[in-house]
């Protein structure tokens, strides 16, 4: 057993990195500059398969109406990002997921691209366009931006993957439904301005953010990969704290809550195996899902509006 | 058969003001101050009106923690009927931090003003006053290449006691979201002199003035209203959770009746371009 089950998970350990990226507020070009700096201090230390970047990456999370003057077409931001792979990195394979403001021909959205890129190719995997825009408090993503309206699993050479951003993730119906889909890592983009200070040691909406990354990784057997931005803007500080939290819900490293870094981990699909053969909730989950979807009680409409 | 135990909710801490992590508030206030003065302006130096009262004193040490002392300029700047223990107070934060230091006082600027209105009263003139250190800080802070920092706390800002387009106006305030209570701990965890955070709050404005004399209530009981009132709780609720009515009143009038005084001056709007209406852009863009 043991060889054959070494010889099926040859390629089940990843090298992933979260880039914790601390823009300038609307500098898109010196921010992408600045990327091809990281691109080149992380493809030094040996390529890893996948890195991932916060939402907004290149231009600050709070723009109001300026995000008509920065949002990037799907096809525009990725050309950008592979010209920063292969400035900083040379011709080397990576994946790469990234938050980012897209134009869709005038229709604007919170969205996040995942990249593979090749040695002289590259392919846009998927586009999720975040489905939760926060619009109360300090919060008006839905005056400026359109919400998307599909939650889409995609396959990379890693695994099957989902990405939710920011808000996307505090619905806990969220990661159920991209587990059932077959995600086995979630992509967590986000910008989470902090605050509560009430908490002993940090903001209290980072222990927050924690439990809830936390719960729909033990939960459903996935990885949860979240990169936070960092930085203030307006005064509202960004809580960085990006980090990657295995299929048990342990959280493996977890970068600071303040300033630029790079978060370098593994994942290992063998580990999430195991953790579903030892919590088998999903497996649960599916068994039930039909009854709890045919309940008359629930609000979901017939057919797709 | 033995009487089960009881656990039982306390709503002792709802009568309390908010609670604080001194230490967590420190680091992401220091953060604050650097992205917003270095990183975000390119400045490396901070002016600060050292008034001798606790929030300044407490502005001017996490200046120093983020800028260095070395880097921060404390103005003293004494009216001529301002109270000799405030700049004797004043002192003691200079002396403990080894911040730049400078006395300029103001009486001759007021007065120049002041001699053509000899019937202004103690409020105008108390206006004037402050209005008069922002000129001077502002000014200062051109010569020295230097963000003015403000130090008004939540408390203040909230009841309306601060005169506007003065106290509010430099463009970063690191104690802004800070109820008056939690900069006394923020204080005491700084090492912030004792006699600044024991001594009764005043504007000292005009002889014998403390702030809670003027205010009516206490800053410990209005904070731990203002906590309760912000996130949305009527006045019933309010009694409810024990506090007294006049309190209550006494906070919610001033708060609801000084709204204008936190925002920017109201602008005739005529275009769909009108700014901060239409066009929308962040402070940091």
């Amino acid at each position: 057993m043991a060889a054959r089950s070494n010889g099926e998970h040859r390629t089940a350990r990843f090298d992933v990195r979260l880039v914790q990226a601390k823009p300038k507020k609307g500098r898109y070009a010196e921010n992408l500059a600045h990327t091809t700096e990281v691109f080149a201090q992380i493809a030094a230390d040996g390529v890893p398969d996948l890195i991932v970047l916060p939402e907004a990456a290149m231009t600050g999370y709070f723009l109001e109406g300026a995000v008509y003057d920065l949002a990037r077409s799907a096809d525009s931001f990725a050309n950008d990002l592979v010209r920063a792979w292969r400035s900083g990195a040379g011709e080397r394979d990576v994946d790469v997921c990234s938050g980012f403001y897209e134009n869709d021909d005038g229709t604007y959205y919170n969205s996040a691209i995942y990249l593979h890129i090749g040695r002289s190719d590259h392919e846009i995997v998927h586009v999720h366009r975040k489905m939760f825009l926060p619009t109360y408090g300090v919060f008006d993503e839905e005056r400026f931006l359109s919400r998307g309206r599909r939650l889409q699993v995609f396959d990379t050479r890693i695994g099957r993957m989902a990405m939710l951003i920011c808000e996307d993730l505090w619905h806990a119906i969220m990661p159920t439904i991209a587990a059932i889909k077959g995600a086995r890592v979630i992509l967590v983009p986000s910008a989470a301005p902090g605050r509560g200070i009430e908490g002993a040691s940090e903001l209290t909406s980072i222990t927050h953010w924690r439990e809830i990354l936390r719960a729909s990784a033990s939960e459903h057997g996935v990885y949860v990969l979240y990169a936070g931005l960092a930085g203030f803007e307006g005064g509202k500080g960004m809580t960085g704290s990006s980090c990657i939290v295995d299929p048990r819900g342990t959280v493996s490293v977890q970068a600071p809550e303040l300033g630029a870094c790079i978060v370098s981990g593994t994942i290992d699909m063998r580990e999430a195996d195991l953790a579903r053969a030892t919590l088998p909730l999903l497996g649960d989950l599916n068994a039930v899902l039909p009854d709890l979807l045919l309940d008359d009680e629930l609000p979901i409409p017939k057919g797709r509006t | 058969m033995t009487a089960l135990t009881v656990v039982r909710e306390s709503t002792a801490a709802l009568q309390q003001p908010p609670p604080i992590s001194p230490e967590v508030a420190t680091r992401w206030l220091v953060a604050f101050l650097r992205d917003e003065i270095v990183e975000r302006r390119g400045m490396h130096r901070a002016v600060i009106g050292l008034s001798g009262g606790v929030d300044s004193a407490v502005t001017t040490y996490l200046s120093s923690l983020a800028l260095g002392p070395e880097n921060v300029y404390a103005f003293r700047l004494p009216y001529k009927t301002s109270s000799p223990e405030s700049l004797a107070d004043a002192q003691l934060v200079i002396d403990a931090l080894g911040v730049n230091a400078r006395t300029i006082d103001i009486s001759a600027a007021v007065d120049g003003y002041l001699q053509f209105e000899p019937d202004a009263d103690a409020r105008r003139c108390g206006n004037v006053m402050a209005r008069t250190r922002m000129l001077v800080l502002f000014d200062q802070s051109a010569k020295l290449g230097a963000l003015p920092v403000g130090t008004g706390n939540k408390t203040e800002r909230l009841l309306g006691y601060f005169t506007w387009h003065a106290d509010d106006t430099p463009p970063v305030n690191p104690i802004g979201d800070l109820f008056k209570t939690q900069v006394w701990a923020l204080a005491r965890y700084l090492g912030v002199p004792q006699k600044l955070i024991d001594k009764a709050p005043s504007a000292d404005l005009e002889a014998d003035q403390t702030d809670e004399g003027d205010l009516g209530i206490t800053y410990a009981r209005a904070d731990a209203i203002l906590a309760q009132m912000l996130l949305g709780y009527t006045d019933e609720q309010l009694f409810e959770r024990g506090f007294d009515a006049p309190d209550v009143t006494l906070v919610r009038r001033r708060v609801e009746s000084t709204h204008w005084k936190r925002h920017l001056p109201t602008t005739a709007m005529l275009t769909n371009t009108a700014i901060n209406e239409f066009y929308l852009r962040p402070v940091d863009y």
